[in-house]
């Protein structure tokens, strides 16, 4: 992965300093929903091969927040962002980004397993050949192979690769989304609660995924759950009614949050 | 369906007397309800089975029809009295006049000219047209002498199948010749291969429905090919691209209503526009299909968009968050998810369009049309248009056509439903 190219030079206030680079730059973001306004002028920096997670109480802007990072909201009808986001120096929203392109680098798992009406094969080889990664047929299966070994899904479904994707229980189905979303080789990989339809032990297995992918994607969180926002995370962002009223190490904010609504919320005590 | 076990425990948690009395009636509301509901699924199916009896009924007898043999001399003198053997001029010969005689050799008392003409009548006026065709395909027959089935005349099929006492149009002498013909085994019914194979005739005993089968084929090809690929890319359009304004919401209010228009006035439309401007041939399946299609659009594109918006927002996600361009998203997931219903939406669409007679009225495939359509420019009719015309017409044997007919209509329908099922069946997926 090359280094971060960032040129413009940064105000004091907010980079959390650690040896990583950044990789995710957001610049006073706001985002509107047709006449409601959503975010107002969020700024953080996410730093490569670190998982950050957002946590804050529903309808605070996380999820809008993370659809932001690989143009999700494009699709929404009257939703409209301004401020600056860029990805390794490339400004995500410029007219002249690749949408195509920015979403295969930024990948994204949502909250409900979604996983294509089709083969468990084709559900991981779709995002390879739209993006033509692979052409021919030994490629992409070793390219499907991969993917699926790295969700530990392989073992479990090598003998039906054929059968169909939503046959699987609720935690392959998450599990088999996000093996389609590594599949394209992204570098950020954006998961939006992943585990809040998921039983328990699903969600453990969920969470140890992220634990081993950590090492290769910048990853990005949004849970509900303070738990696992402290378990999986390394930086934490609490949101609230549409702004970052905290952002650190997930250590300190759990432990010591300077804000003393975010204690509340963490505790328990709000929200 | 009305017995369902309705008991509930009338001790216990219900203390009261009031609150007794109004489970009651609730209860017995509920019974109500379901018989109403009941009811009126007997009394559908009740009306469906009486239409079904009475046209099966009327129609059934259309399989067969009566023949009636006959040693015919293939006289040369009538057929080839030059004996050049010229097919233009074997063509040309009255092969009638060799069935009159047969038939006055049947029965030599027929003498005066009232009883020789109702005595032709026994047998199609079209009769001859058979043996001429056998005397082309088989010049060598010419002068033999063979016993051969012939095509018995309407009213004598009518009197033979009928039911009742009643002569019908018969006279008393031409009943009891019918009677000594079936005396010597010389009549008999045999299966109608003449309905099946042929075009429309005056005479209801040589007329067939092969040609309105033929035009109405060829007309809903026209329907199908004109409207299905405007139909699915117009809703395509409007409900994965257009931007959700003023105007693309207009346009959704008069799709709408274009779907309630009489279908008669897309006939005047296909006169004014297709007929008189672009010059398009008259009772021509092209123009049938085109103006079909015109009434087809609106359902195609509202089932269409309805099917599109049953495909859960979450596979366009999952798709899009892949990287996947909008069109696509749309190809290969949205499109395919909704086959099942475009499909179907389209085949009832193609069915409406099969079943209707006003706009083809407008643009001359009322016509009386003898010959098969081999291609779209020809001449056609429709099934629901051939129906029309037997119908209306006075002659009694027309009246069993009609049924037959109308129940090959609803064979067709039949088929294309089931092909609808058989497609959704195909192509539905779980998601």
């Amino acid at each position: 992965m090359k280094d971060i190219t960032m040129t413009e030079n940064l105000s004091a206030a907010d980079p959390v300093v650690a040896d990583a680079p950044i990789k995710i730059r957001a610049e006073k973001v706001n985002v509107h929903y047709s006449d409601k306004q959503a975010l107002f002028d969020v700024s953080v920096d996410l730093l490569e091969k670190q998982v950050t997670s957002l946590i804050g109480p529903s309808g605070c802007g996380k999820s809008t927040f993370l659809r932001c990072l690989n143009r999700m909201n494009d699709v929404v009808e009257g939703c409209r962002v301004s401020g600056g986001l860029h990805i390794n120096g490339l400004d995500i929203n410029a007219p002249s980004t690749d949408v195509v392109e920015l979403r295969r680098r930024v990948g994204m798992v949502f909250q409900k397993p979604n996983p294509f009406p089709k083969s468990i094969y084709d559900n991981v080889a779709y995002g390879i050949r739209i993006h033509k990664l692979a052409t021919n047929k030994a490629d992409i299966d070793q390219m499907v192979e991969e993917s699926l070994k790295r969700v530990g899904l392989f073992d479990e479904v090598a003998d039906r690769l054929q059968s169909p994707g939503t046959g699987l229980s609720g935690g392959q189905q998450q599990r088999l989304c996000i093996a389609r979303a590594i599949a394209v080789q992204p570098e950020v990989l954006l998961m939006d609660e992943p585990c809040s339809a998921l039983d328990p032990i699903a969600t453990a297995r969920i969470e140890g995924l992220i634990d081993e992918l950590r090492n290769n994607y910048t990853i990005v969180i949004v849970t509900h759950s303070m738990q696992q926002a402290a378990r999986v995370s390394n930086y934490t962002a609490f949101f609230h009614l549409g702004v970052i009223e905290e952002f650190g190490e997930t250590d300190q904010v759990f432990t010591n949050p300077t804000e003393e609504r975010t204690r509340a919320y963490i505790t328990g005590r709000f929200g | 369906m009305t017995d369902i076990p309705n008991k509930t425990p009338t001790t216990g948690v219900q203390g009261s007397n009031s609150a007794l009395r109004n489970a009651k009636r609730r209860q017995r509301a509920e019974r109500r309800f379901r018989f109403y509901g009941f009811a009126g699924v007997v009394f559908a199916l009740g009306c469906l089975a009486i239409l079904l009896t009475s046209l099966t009924a009327r129609g059934v007898t259309a399989i067969t029809h009566s023949k009636i043999q006959l040693e015919i001399l293939f006289d040369e003198t009538v057929i080839d009295p030059n004996g050049t053997r010229d097919e233009d001029e074997m063509s040309r010969a009255d092969y009638q006049g060799l069935v009159k005689s047969a038939l006055r050799e049947l029965f030599p008392d027929a003498n005066s000219r009232r009883d020789k003409k109702a005595l032709y009548k026994l047998v199609s006026s079209q009769a001859g047209l058979s043996l001429r065709d056998m005397v082309l395909q088989d010049p060598s027959i010419i002068g033999e002498k063979r016993a051969i089935w012939l095509i018995a005349g309407d009213d004598v099929d009518v009197f033979r199948k009928q039911t009742s006492a009643n002569t019908g149009s018969l006279k008393k002498k031409q009943v009891s010749w019918v009677r000594d013909l079936e005396a010597e085994g010389l009549i008999e019914n045999q299966f109608n291969s003449q309905f099946f194979l042929s075009g429309d005739s005056r005479e209801p005993e040589m007329a067939g429905i092969l040609g309105a089968v033929m035009g109405s084929f060829l007309t809903l090809l026209v329907c199908f090919v004109a409207s299905f690929p405007v139909g699915v890319l117009a809703a395509v359009y409007l409900e994965e691209f257009a931007p959700k304004n003023k105007i693309s919401h207009i346009i959704e209010v008069n799709i709408n209503n274009l779907a309630a228009v009489p279908s008669i006035v897309f006939g005047l439309l296909g006169l004014a526009l297709l007929l008189n401007v672009f010059g398009l041939p008259r009772s021509a399946p092209v123009v049938g299909g085109l103006v079909l299609a015109l009434m087809t659009l609106p359902t195609i594109i509202i089932a269409t968009r309805a099917a599109l918006k049953a495909v859960p927002p979450s596979i366009r996600e999952a798709a899009y968050g892949l990287g996947a361009s909008p069109m696509q998203v749309t190809f290969h997931h949205v499109v395919p998810l909704s086959m099942p219903g475009i499909l179907t939406g389209s085949i009832i669409g193609m069915s409406q369009a099969l079943g209707e007679t006003a706009p083809l009225l407008l643009i001359g495939m009322v016509a009386f049309i003898v010959d098969i359509p081999t291609s779209f420019v020809d001449p056609a009719t429709t099934l629901p248009v051939q129906i029309f015309i037997w119908a209306d017409s006075p002659e009694r044997g027309f009246m069993e056509k009609t049924a037959a007919a109308i129940l090959v209509l609803l064979a067709f329908l039949l088929c294309m439903n089931l092909l609808a099922v058989i497609l959704r069946k195909k192509f539905e997926r779980k998601y």
